[in-house]
């Protein structure tokens, strides 16, 4: 008998992580508390750049409540514990040291300079206001291009440079390409553009925590982190401990978005602290703290020089970019911008690339991983770069991208940057959703508005994307020089009782594992939904994982699930034969059933798990358990791509835009959940729109954050983002057994480019053609009075209004 | 000073540091933690809890203020194991994703509901503006409201929470320094 049972994979399941959060019973980092538990307050640098004269933590120590206060000369008086940078990007790479909090000088506004330790949370914090520095100030460097100029003042003086690193790839020299000096010299046409990436807060909503216990048979922390397998290790490395016995829990965690892809100085601080009192000890930061101290993310001059033929054909595309690190290197930090390298050729055919990208040291908060990691600056650059060479040549921009995008009958391909995309369909993508927006229909209301001077204009942005995730395919991560690999672990567990407990390296903080892992697993081994239980988080439980960035949850993760399961099956199909005293060939696996082919013969995985769990009587040399684990290394990288739309309303008189229409089309192949795939979507659209329109930290000439808080930080609201129309077209990924490509960044990736793009598109008849993000009113009204790209120079203003930006030196001043 | 608070209908009586904030008694001296808190300058709205049946940020009130009051937070909503239909809808429409922001946007989604019992987008978004979300792009929060609107009878919620204030019209959260509008 054949039961057609509903395949989980593609259903759009409620989530199971739901019903602890929306009842308040969470485990968030601080939330939990231990016996004896004591807490950290850090002192952070109000200067950008100082040496430290003196600390004096005498009055402090004294303070109601305290148990005792550190400087970083306490915590590692030999000054050997530096927090550590896994992407050496070029052998030459400059990399300096990064204590654990300051020692002899202070490089950035919001560094560490000493940590209180006391009962409450509060008397720590009274006590850091009894602590009294006195620094010497020293110039600050801000600035990407001030920092890099001839006898420029040094971050870090012993390295006698700010360039961190010069990461360069040319299409002439891999073979992969032509040279593109010669591309741009026998152009027909040749559009230079310099765009800024503006230095934006990930701003996940948890604030860090961190908490530790030495009392424990091992030395075990809880961290709001999106990488806990990583963390464990990193901690035991940077600090000399056997890695046997530290264990590392993410318990709930309140989102990342890169922003907690990191080794903290205030996790290393609690390790050392908790072993220095033997007790328990607990750091959560303020969101004034997070500001400064967590990492920042993009952050980059972006110097495009295009080449093309008058008929629209690209024949070349050169990249000089400038990135700015902040005063140390973040985990992943000098890597973040490298991702891009890959990304800017995007969907295009472009036969001759270069790329180069110089790191540069600042007196700012470090940048790291920030949705998207580089592809978002690529695709914005190559997105506004199409809409140029459009109108440079009078073109329509999506007559112009079509000319030059990969057609779906060219999959695989292999592009200039030497990455090979294994399918596609551009066409299906902008053709459904240019059916859903209503292109031309705008257009022509674009042309009226136009006519008759209406004070609203009209514009329409495109962005046809393409990004490579699920991170990453180990061999490419060597060949980047990246310090680990990026395949990932499953275990799934077979409980007598016919349950599953699947364990999984990938660590979720919002997204919806163990929904999605449920799903695939229920349907691999035919059990219900239900009776799967995800493990997640904990280094005990889950020993092995890579955890969660870069879109690879599902595409690397969940295959590794796959191939657990797949195991599960090999194992169970020698005992289901033993039992139906059959050849193991004259069985079929469908719907939870062994059945003996061609009779009603059959018996269920759970029948076979229990007789496995009893172990009476098991084939000659089969072990008594189903469990499995598997660790999967994809062979490539999955490319999601889609046509993104956007169309905005500028108000002339005020500079205000107002998003009208957001369609976009995504192709992320196979779905395992629509209902999380929408909502990774619509997340993602807000983030990439808020960079576009609302977000920037902000610096002023002192190196003081201004942006500090959420009151000056414009974090979008419901009031301020649009619905938005999604929709999906579906090309299988070809390099992995679900078919399935990530999701997790896509949106932000693409839909920042098609925000400006719109905004261009309605004022480029005043003479415009760039502004700079993120385009407040102030800087749209300056734009369509003066040409002017940046409403620049001093006088900073934060929450997405006045830049504080040089426009002739570039960077955050 | 010495304060007696109703919170999730459970009657305290506490001494306090005059500066202690609401969310802190709730989080440190109660438990109550499925009460977060987001940020520093009241502008994320995690916090958010009913005081005396009206929406406040939690952080930007004493908690010798609530003294004599009733407080309300989401671990109090669902009884007898039945959901609030503010909640349900959240599960049912995907409106939260890490769920750091959601005990603090539904508190508040349920305050605007009793408002404005079938508010349409506009007013959704404009009710929750108070309320930070990094997650989800708000589409299926607004989308949650707006279903469990219809779930709900005009002004309907727990019958703890229909005490002080929906019947009189009295807006006493603001009375007390309370944000969360």
């Amino acid at each position: 008998m054949t039961a057609t049972i509903e395949p989980e994979v593609g259903k759009g399941r409620l989530r199971k992580e739901d019903e602890r959060l929306i009842t308040g019973r969470t485990r968030w980092t601080d939330n939990l508390t231990l016996p004896g538990l004591v807490h950290l307050a850090v002192l952070r640098s109000t200067v950008a750049h100082a040496k430290i004269v003196s600390i004096d933590t005498s009055a402090a120590k004294e303070m109601p409540g305290v148990l005792a206060v550190y400087t970083g000369d306490d915590l590692d008086p030999e000054g050997k514990i530096g927090m550590p940078c896994a992407w050496p990007v070029t052998p030459d790479m400059k990399s300096p040291r990064r204590p654990v909090l300051a020692q002899g000088t202070v490089n950035f506004a919001g560094e560490g300079v000493a940590v209180v330790v006391a009962r409450s949370a509060g008397e720590a914090q009274d006590a850091l206001a009894e602590i009294d520095v006195e620094y010497e100030d020293l110039p600050v460097v801000l600035g990407l291009e001030n920092a890099l100029a001839e006898g420029a003042p040094l971050v870090h003086e012993e390295l006698g440079t700010n360039r961190n690193a010069l990461w360069v790839f040319d299409s002439g020299e891999a073979g992969s390409g032509g040279n593109v000096e010669q591309a741009i010299s026998d152009a027909e046409v040749v559009v230079k553009r310099r765009f800024r990436q503006q230095r934006l807060v990930p701003a996940f909503m948890e604030p860090r925590a961190c908490m530790v216990d030495p009392t424990a048979a091992q030395l075990t922390m809880w961290s709001a982190t999106q990488i806990p397998h990583i963390l464990k290790t990193m901690s035991a490395l940077t600090l000399g401990l056997p890695e046997h016995k530290v264990r590392v829990i993410a318990p709930d965690v309140g989102g990342g978005f890169g922003g907690k892809i990191a080794v903290l100085p205030e996790e290393i601080m609690c390790l050392l602290v908790a072993q220095k009192l033997g007790k328990p000890v607990k750091w959560t930061e303020s969101r004034s703290e997070t500001m400064v101290a967590a990492h920042h993310g993009r952050d980059q001059i972006q110097d495009l020089t295009i080449a093309a033929n008058r008929d629209g054909t690209v024949t070349g595309l050169k990249v000089e970019l400038l990135a700015d690190m902040g005063a140390y290197l973040g985990l992943v930090g000098p890597g973040v911008p490298i991702l891009g390298a890959f990304m800017f050729n995007a969907i295009y055919k472009i036969p001759a690339y270069h790329f180069a990208c110089t790191n540069v040291f600042t007196n700012t908060t470090l940048t790291d991983a920030y949705r998207g990691a580089g592809r978002p600056e690529a695709t914005f650059a190559i997105e506004r770069m199409m809409d140029e060479l459009a109108a440079e040549l009078g073109m329509d921009p999506m007559e112009l991208r079509e000319k030059n995008w990969i057609k779906h009958e060219e999959f695989p391909y292999t592009t200039v940057s030497t990455l090979t995309y294994d399918s596609g369909n551009y066409e299906a993508a902008t053709q459904k959703a240019m059916e859903l927006f209503g292109y031309e229909a705008l257009r022509q209301e674009q042309r009226e508005r136009r006519e008759r001077n209406d004070p609203v204009q009209l514009g329409i942005g495109i962005s046809t994307f393409t990004e490579m995730c699920g991170l990453a395919p180990s061999r490419v991560l060597g060949s980047l020089d990246y310090g680990a690999g990026g395949w990932e672990h499953a275990a799934i567990r077979m409980l007598p009782t016919g349950k599953v407990e699947v364990i999984t390296g990938a660590s979720a903080h919002g997204q919806g594992h163990e929904t999605a892992w449920s799903q695939i697993v229920a349907d691999q081994l035919g059990v219900p939904f239900e009776d799967v239980e995800v493990l997640h988080g904990d280094t005990q439980s889950s020993h092995k994982g890579l955890d969660t960035y870069g879109s690879r949850s599902l595409a690397v993760g969940g295959i590794a699930v796959v191939k657990a399961a797949e195991k599960v099956i090999d194992k169970a199909r020698k005992v289901a034969a033993h039992m139906m005293e059959c050849s193991e060939d004259d069985l079929e696996f469908s719907g939870g059933k062994f059945t003996v082919k061609g009779t009603d013969r059959s018996t269920g995985i759970g029948d076979i798990a229990l007789a496995v769990f009893a172990a009476h009587d098991l084939p000659e040399g089969v072990e008594p358990t189903l469990d499995s684990e598997a660790v999967y290394d994809p062979e490539n990288f999955s490319f999601p791509h889609g046509t993104h739309l956007c169309a905005t309303e500028v108000d002339t008189e005020t500079g205000r835009v107002r998003i009208r229409s957001y369609v976009c089309v995504d192709d992320v192949g196979k779905v395992v959940n629509p209902i999380i795939v929408e909502g990774q979507m619509h997340g993602g659209l807000a983030q990439g729109i808020a960079q576009a329109l609302y977000e920037e930290a902000v610096y002023d000439e002192s190196g003081t954050l201004t942006s500090g808080t959420f009151a000056d930080y414009l974090l979008p609201s419901a009031a301020d983002l649009p619905s938005f129309t999604t929709d999906r077209t579906e090309t299988p990924s070809t390099t992995n057994p679900l078919g399935v490509k990530g999701v997790g960044e896509a949106g932000t990736i693409a839909s920042t480019p098609a925000v400006v793009n719109a905004v261009v598109d309605a004022v480029r008849h005043f003479g415009v053609n760039d502004i700079e993000m993120p385009l407040s009113p102030m800087r749209v009204w300056q734009a369509i009075r003066t040409g002017e790209k940046a409403a620049g120079g001093p006088g900073a203003e934060a929450g997405g209004g006045l830049g504080s930006i040089d426009a002739a030196h570039g960077g955050a001043q | 000073m010495r304060i007696t608070v109703t919170v999730d209908g459970t009657s305290y009586t506490d001494d306090v540091e005059p500066r202690t904030l609401l969310v802190h008694y709730l989080r440190e001296r109660l438990g109550k933690v499925g009460t977060v808190v987001g940020c520093d300058t009241s502008n994320c709205g995690a916090c958010t809890v009913h005081l005396d049946g009206h929406s406040v940020k939690s952080c930007s009130v004493l908690a010798v203020q609530a003294d004599g009051s009733e407080v309300t937070t989401i671990e109090g909503l669902a009884r007898d194991g039945q959901l609030h239909p503010v909640q349900q809808a959240f599960h049912d429409n995907h409106a939260l994703q890490c769920g750091f922001c959601t005990p603090g946007m539904i508190m508040q989604s349920i305050d605007l509901l009793a408002d404005n019992p079938d508010p349409d987008e506009h007013a959704v978004r404009e009710g929750l503006e108070g309320n930070l979300c990094r997650c989800t792009g708000y589409q299926n929060i607004v989308k949650a409201v707006r279903d469990a609107a219809h779930h709900m009878r005009p002004g309907a919620g727990p019958e703890a929470e229909r005490v002080a204030g929906a019947d009189t019209g009295s807006r006493t959260a603001s009375s007390v320094g309370g944000g969360g509008e």
